[in-house]
This record gives structure tokens, C-alpha cells and sequence, in this order.
């Protein structure tokens, strides 16, 4: 079929005529899919749902599985570069008084990979892997605001840019990825290297929260009929979990990178005490984002196991509903925490009772959530297959990390290994085990049906011994080190204090960890190119991303499925119940009741469109001059306005009018 | 897979107003986070405000007038803005297009107003932390209210188009009204705290 058909095809759609009727708005019509053979249908959707061809078609793409391989990628890579600044952090500790990095630069590369992994990584990547895999789950054909998707996608890609062009140039931020006043302020951070720290933030926060909102409306309004609150799927919960901590939590982190430009650039003192402000207050209102931030990381991690322990222990899950009151509970309590990053900083005793109370109380729903996953895999007849294994790791780190959180949460043990090892330990088991194990284990779990190809089991289960191998022997001894005395962030130690061999034993096992990754890399490729195919559902799981082709075609699914059960492909085997009279000529999905998710409305899901890319070229452009003029706001209001303009104006296709 | 069919969805409608439609709930999920940031910064001038003993810091009261004005400017507006709401539910475009033209003019008429409410402040933002958190809450809602008339003017040249008359253009509409309400919303507990608080101490 050549491209000429389908596009005499688009002309032809019979009785496009409006019917005007009073007051009434009109109503247009088209072709439907009702008794459409497979292959006609085939036709019409991927006609009217590809990514236009070209450069200027790829970069209009808002088709959301395109946007987050792209957020994917550029995650990863983000995270090799992130994952670089530390092993050259290693080699410069690897033993006494090195002189590899001096102390200026050692500053910039531990911000940097701070800064990467926290904002340019970890949370880029789950929100990556919830705009790929949300929509698929919930069974629908795009993401809510589609437009707004690719836009921040450029927002992201151009934040990151940012960061290391400046980091290229030695203006990195030098101040640590929480960049605390007056450290970051006018008097002690000249040049323009805290003021790269506030913007980036900016960038990355309106990608994410961008982001929260069209999850949380693709979850709400989009899903298939039938599922109702209690079939969405553990990992969906999850995302929009997540998405409700990034809505209440980053607009914190906004106003204080804002306040510290305003600082810095027109002078006004809100966090300066000699003129009635407050350095404490940059503390609380950074941790206040600052806390919830670990869970944005972590939640979607737990959704990602509560996904694969079903699949591979071959029941459904323990405990469903206990899950996901842990999961609503662990949201609410993240916003209870905070002050627990601020111990050693003199609060009232009172206020830091409550601080590590809370701090404890968060144990209880994260317990809840490890104890139903036990559960179902003891029940289960567990296959254990690479995605599994990285699930296990998961256990035995996040569970380290934990109890030195529990430990931590007291004010006495806090002050005494405040900025040490200790707390550096204590992180990294909780982050990398919270976090990285679980997505490497979804990598694997996910990668067929994002590729359509297998990975490597052999080589799977080498990457996962290399890398528990590796990250214990790279962070367990910084335990040690800490609790005898050093203190991070610095970039030497002499060789009196004795700390050489612990830590060319930690270089040694940062080096493993880094090779792990390496073997990953290799993985990844070696399975896009040569993997076995996957088919459908190669793992038989039991949700609906399994229930369309491997990789999923530019329309999702060809009809709408109908859910019956919360694991729909588990309870359907024969054939899976769909919904048909949705019109094929133009972009429709269906929109469902909040709750109960009947069936409500056929709405029109916009059509790629190079606007967001321009507006985000506007937005980003204000941001960086906005760090050498305040003027700059007033400068680029125009081009954002023009762009925005552009975006929302109506060009005539029936998914803007209708 | 195979498939069967067991839903027709046909005769559904292809628009819908309020919290049947997603533009709503993305409405509302801005809401939440802008308004978590009003929250965010009015909580930082409280604990500035209560950190300090002598708050206002020796700076003049603010003459409250254009803000007052203001005010009551943004609590009438709301009366069109719901009469407007009324015809886009109805979809008559004639009284649409109207409603659109007031309240663009009713958008443009506190700005006005409000370019006196800065000097009004009687300090400036690097005076101390006390004129920074004033300039800081004024800054912040005046970039909603740019925005929403914005918005809003560019909703009503729309409207006069051939675009207008569309279910898709009603829904923007209400969205519109409902975001109006939002802008005016925040006003209030903003005015409140900017011009009575520092007459409290």
C-alpha cells in the first residue's frame, strides 16, 4: 500500500459534514472500526497514528512511546556520566594525598554527580518508564496532553545540556547538589556557578511536574473499561503515587531555586539574616521537596517488583489492597520527614522528636509492602530468571539501607556521623538498592516489549553477581570509614589517619560496579540486534502492556481492551473482551469515569506538532540569559508567548475543531 | 491476542464539560501545584514573620488601596465569569463570544491597577527580607494574572474565528472560568497577607 492510498484515503471520510443543531456544538463523523477486518483496520490506525516521516516529523513526534525511548536513553546516558564523575572521585580517594584532582574541581565533580544522578537520572528514568508503560497498562492509545509530553522531554534534554556544557566550561556548580545558603549565596558563590544549579533545577522541575500532571489524567480519565480503582495495576498505582508527591513536592524546590537567583541577581535578602531573612530557611524549604524526592525515586521502584514478583512467583500478588494503602501512606508520610536532614542544625528537641517518630513511622507501610512481596513469593512457585534476581538484590540492599535509615533517624547517632561516610552509605544502599536494582531488574523485564527482543539471560545473571559483588564492596566498608571519622566531601585525607586501604578496597569495588554497568551496555545492544524474538507476552504475564504486539504498534492496541479481572491476560486466556466504535480517520481514545471507569466520552488525542519543541527552545533560552539579567523575563516573554500561541492555535485537523 | 468484541462505544459523546473531560483534571492539576507554590512562599514569609520580633522591620505600613481595589475588582469579575460558564455549557456561541470580550476587559482592568499596588508596598525588594517576601508574593501572582489574561484574550480572538464554534472550543471555555476562579482564588489569602498581616504587629 503506498503512501498515496492512505492519503486519498484520509480525504474520503464519508459524511464529515457537520450537523448543526441550535445550540447544540456541532458533531462530525468518520469511518469507524466497527466490523473493520484486522488489516483495514491496521491500515487506518497506523495512517492516522504514525510520527510523520523525516526530521521535522521526529522532532513533532508525540507519540508516547517514541518520547520515552527518548527520555530513556538520555537517562542512560546521563547516568554513565554521572556514574563517570564518581569513578573519577574513586581514583583520585583510591589512596592518601593523590594529586589527580585538586580540590576546586573534586568540588564540581561531586555536585555534578549528585546533581546527574538526582535530576538528570533517577527521577528522568522512572518518569520515562511511566510514560511508556502507563498508557499501555491502562489500555489507551496515547498519554494525556500529548503536546505537553514532547515538551518536556526538550525541557529535560536542554536542562541536562545546560549543566554539563557548563560543567565543560569549569562553571559546575561547586556546591553540593543541595547547595546551601550562604555557601550558594551572593557573598560566598561569585561567579556564575550556584546560578547553574538554580536554573537546571528549574528546567528539571517543569519537565517533571509536567510530566505528574499527564500521568495522573492518563490515570484518571484514560483507563480501559472495566478498570475499575481496585484492577489498575500495582505499578500504575505507583506512578500515580509518585505523580501526586512530584505535584506537592517539587514546587518547593522551584521557589527555593528561585529565591536563591533573586538572591544572587537583584538582591533581595531572603535568605540573608543581616536583613531580616533566614538561612535555615533555604534547609527547610529544600528538604521539604528534598524528602518526598526520595520517595518520587523509590515508589515507582516498588510498583516495578510489585509487577515482576507476580509474573515470575506464578500467583497473583499478596496483599493487594494492603499495597496500595502502603503505597497512599508512604506518599503522605514522605511529607512528614524532612527535618530529619536538619538535625545537626539546632531545632527545638521537641520538633526533632516528632521528626524522628515520623522518621520510624514511614518503616511501618515500606515493611507492609516487603512483607506481601515475601509472601507472594513464598506462595508462589518462583522461577527465578534475571528479573528476579535483580529483585532479590533489591531485598537484601534495601533492607541494609533501611536499618541504617531506622538508625539514622536518631538525633544522637545523626549528630555523631553527620557528614561522614556513614550517611554517604547509608544512601547509596538506599538509593542504588531502592531504586537502580529494581529498574535494571524492570530493564530486563520490559526490555522485550519495548525492542521486541530478549536479553541475555547468561550474561544477565553475570551483570547481576557483578553488580551486588561490586556495589557491596564498593559501599559497604564506607560504613566503616564513616563511623571512623571521614568526612565526605573531601577530596584527600593524609596517610596518618590510615584510611588508604579501606578505601582502595572501595575504589576497587567501584570499579566492579562500573564493569557491571559496562556488561549492561553490552546486554542492552547484543539484545537489540540479536536477541531471540520476544512475541507478545514472552514472561505470560498477566496486564494489558502484554496483550499487544512486541514492540507495541504506534496505536497501542487496535481496540480498546475491556478489563474483567486485575490481572486481565491471566483471567481472559481464550480471547480478550474489546470495545469497537471508535472512529479510525482521526486520533480517538476513549475517556472513562474517574472511579468506576465506564466508558464516557470519544475524545481526539492531539497530532504531532513541532510547537513544543519550539516553545521549550524559548523557554530554555529564557532560563539561560535569565542568569546574567533579570531582564531576561521581559525578554522572553515574546518568543514564549508566539510559541505557546502557535501550540494551542487551531491548524485545521479535525483533533483541534471537533 | 485474539479479540472479541463486546462494547460499543458509538454513540458516545465526543466532548464533554467539567470533570468529565481531561483538560479539566489537568486544569486542576495545575492548580494544585501553583497553588502549592502560593503555599510554599506565603509559609516562608510566615516564618520569616514569626522568626522576627519587630516584623515589617521598621519599613512603612503599605498603602492598601490598589490592592483593596484590586480586590474587589477580581470578587465582581466572578459574576460574569460564571454567566460566561453557563452559555459555554450550552454552547451558544453568540453570548460565548460576548462573555469572552467582558472578561478579557475585566483580566486587563485589575493589571491595570495593579502596576500602582508595587509602588503602593512603600518599599523596595532589596530594602530588606521583609520588601523581598512582599515583591516575591506580589511578583508571584501577578505572573498568574499576565498569564490568564493572556490566555484568555487569546481564548476570545479564537472564539471570533472560525475555530469557534466547536465542543472542543465550549470545554477550553469552561477551563477558562474555572482557572479565572483559580487566579482569583489565590488572590485573596495573597492580599490578606501582604496588607492586614503587617497591620496586625
Amino acid at each position: 500500500m503506498s503512501s498515496a492510498d492512505l492519503a486519498s484515503e484520509r480525504d474520503l471520510p464519508p459524511e464529515r459534514e457537520a450537523s448543526v443543531k441550535g445550540d447544540i456544538a456541532p458533531e462530525h463523523d468518520g469511518p469507524r472500526d466497527t466490523g473493520m477486518d484486522d488489516a483495514g483496520l491496521h491500515r487506518w490506525l497506523t495512517r492516522t497514528w504514525r510520527t510523520p516521516p523525516g526530521i521535522i516529523g521526529a522532532l513533532s513526534s508525540v507519540d508516547h512511546k517514541v518520547i520515552a525511548r527518548r527520555y530513556l536513553i538520555t537517562a542512560f546516558v546521563f547516568l554513565c556520566l554521572g556514574g563517570l564523575n564518581a569513578v573519577a572521585m574513586r581514583i583520585q580517594l583510591s589512596g592518601p594525598q593523590r594529586g589527580l584532582i585538586g580540590p576546586d574541581l573534586y568540588n564540581q565533580l561531586f555536585t555534578m554527580h549528585g546533581v546527574t544522578m538526582m535530576f538528570l537520572f533517577a527521577v528522568p528514568i522512572v518518569q520515562a518508564t511511566g510514560i511508556y508503560l502507563v498508557p499501555l497498562m491502562v489500555g489507551t492509545r496515547n498519554i494525556a496532553f500529548p503536546r505537553l509530553n514532547a515538551f518536556s522531554y526538550w525541557i529535560y534534554v536542554s536542562g541536562g545540556i545546560f549543566a554539563w556544557v557548563s560543567f565543560a566550561l569549569n562553571m559546575a556548580p561547586d556546591v553540593g547538589w543541595f547547595a546551601y545558603v550562604p555557601l550558594s549565596g551572593p557573598e560566598f558563590a561569585p561567579g556564575k556557578r550556584a546560578d547553574v544549579w538554580a536554573q537546571m533545577i528549574t528546567y528539571t522541575e517543569v519537565s517533571s511536574l509536567a510530566v505528574a500532571v499527564a500521568t495522573i489524567v492518563t490515570v484518571f480519565k484514560q483507563r480501559a473499561p472495566g478498570m475499575s480503582l481496585d484492577r489498575i495495576p500495582l505499578y500504575v498505582w505507583a506512578m500515580l503515587v509518585t505523580s501526586f508527591v512530584v505535584v506537592f513536592a517539587m514546587p518547593a524546590v522551584m521557589i527555593t531555586s528561585t529565591f536563591l537567583i533573586l538572591d544572587r541577581l537583584v538582591g533581595t535578602h531572603i535568605f540573608n539574616p543581616a536583613e531580616g531573612g533566614d538561612a535555615l530557611l533555604f534547609q527547610h524549604l529544600f528538604w521539604f521537596f528534598g524528602h518526598p524526592e526520595v520517595y518520587i525515586i523509590f515508589l515507582p521502584a516498588t510498583g516495578m517488583i510489585s509487577a515482576i514478583i507476580p509474573v515470575f512467583a506464578r500467583r497473583p500478588v499478596f496483599g493487594h489492597l494492603g499495597l496500595v494503602l502502603s503505597l497512599i501512606a508512604v506518599g503522605f508520610l514522605s511529607f512528614g520527614l524532612w527535618v530529619h536532614h536538619m538535625f545537626a542544625t539546632g531545632l527545638p528537641k521537641l520538633g526533632a522528636s516528632f521528626f524522628t517518630a515520623s522518621s520510624m513511622m514511614i518503616a511501618i507501610p515500606n515493611g507492609v509492602q516487603i512483607f506481601c512481596w515475601l509472601a507472594t513469593l513464598w506462595d508462589g512457585r518462583p522461577v527465578i530468571r534475571t528479573p528476579l534476581l535483580f529483585v532479590f538484590g533489591f531485598f537484601f540492599i534495601f533492607v541494609i539501607g533501611g536499618l541504617t535509615g531506622v538508625m539514622l533517624a536518631s538525633v544522637p547517632l545523626d549528630l555523631q556521623v553527620h557528614d561522614t561516610y556513614f550517611v554517604v552509605a547509608h544512601f547509596h544502599y538506599v538509593l542504588i538498592g531502592g531504586s537502580v536494582f529494581p529498574l535494571l531488574g524492570a530493564a530486563y523485564f520490559w526490555f522485550p516489549k519495548i525492542s521486541g527482543r530478549m536479553m541475555s539471560e547468561r550474561l544477565g545473571r553475570w551483570h547481576f553477581w557483578l553488580a551486588f559483588i561490586g556495589f557491596n564492596a564498593a559501599f559497604f566498608p564506607m560504613h566503616l570509614v564513616g563511623l571512623w571519622g571521614m568526612p565526605r566531601r573531601v577530596y584527600t585525607y593524609p596517610a596518618e589517619l590510615g584510611w588508604g586501604n579501606i578505601n582502595l578496597f572501595i575504589s576497587a569495588g567501584a570499579v566492579v560496579f562500573f564493569l557491571s554497568f559496562v556488561l549492561f551496555t553490552f546486554n542492552l545492544a547484543h539484545g537489540a540486534l540479536k536477541g531471540a524474538l520476544a512475541g507478545d507476552n514472552p514472561w505470560d504475564a498477566g496486564t494489558l502492556e502484554w496483550a499487544t504486539s512486541s514492540p507495541p504498534p504506534s496505536y497501542n492496541f487496535a481496540r480498546i481492551p475491556i478489563v474483567t479481572h486485575g490481572e486481565p491476560l491471566w483471567a481472559e486466556r481464550e480471547a480478550l473482551p474489546v470495545a469497537t466504535g471508535l472512529r479510525v480517520d482521526v486520533r480517538e481514545l476513549l475517556i472513562s469515569t474517574v472511579a468506576e471507569a465506564h466508558p464516557d466520552i470519544r475524545e481526539k488525542s492531539a497530532t504531532p506538532s513541532i510547537w513544543p519543541l519550539l516553545a521549550a527552545i524559548a523557554v530554555g533560552g529564557t532560563f539561560v540569559y535569565s542568569i546574567f539579567t533579570p531582564w531576561a523575563v521581559a525578554w522572553g516573554a515574546a518568543p514564549i508567548a508566539i510559541t505557546l500561541i502557535g501550540w494551542f492555535w487551531p491548524k485545521g485537523d479535525p483533533e483541534d475543531e471537533e | 491476542m485474539k479479540q472479541r468484541p463486546s462494547l460499543d462505544l458509538s454513540a458516545l459523546p465526543t466532548f464533554g464539560h467539567g470533570p468529565r473531560s481531561p483538560t479539566w483534571w489537568g486544569t486542576l492539576g495545575f492548580m494544585a501545584l501553583e497553588g502549592m507554590g502560593f503555599a510554599i512562599a506565603a509559609g516562608a514569609y510566615l516564618y520569616l514573620a514569626t522568626l522576627w520580633p519587630n516584623w515589617r522591620l521598621s519599613a512603612p505600613q503599605p498603602n492598601h488601596w490598589p490592592g483593596t481595589i484590586v480586590t474587589l475588582l477580581l470578587i465582581v469579575s466572578l459574576v460574569p465569569n460564571h454567566i460566561l460558564h453557563g452559555y459555554a455549557k450550552r454552547c451558544a456561541i453568540g453570548p460565548v463570544r460576548i462573555g469572552m470580550v467582558v472578561m478579557s476587559l475585566l483580566g486587563v482592568a485589575p493589571l491595570v491597577v495593579r502596576w500602582f499596588e508595587f509602588p503602593a508596598l512603600n518599599i523596595y525588594w532589596d530594602t530588606n527580607a521583609y520588601g523581598s517576601m512582599l515583591w516575591v508574593l506580589l511578583g508571584l501572582h501577578t505572573t498568574h494574572l499576565i498569564t490568564d489574561v493572556g490566555d484568555t484574550i487569546v481564548l476570545t480572538v479564537l472564539m471570533f474565528t472560525r475555530h469557534g464554534y466547536s465542543g472542543r472550543r465550549f470545554g477550553d471555555v469552561g477551563d477558562n472560568v474555572f482557572y479565572w476562579d483559580f487566579v482569583v482564588l489565590t488572590w485573596i489569602p495573597i492580599y490578606l497577607l501582604i496588607y492586614w498581616m503587617p497591620r496586625l504587629g
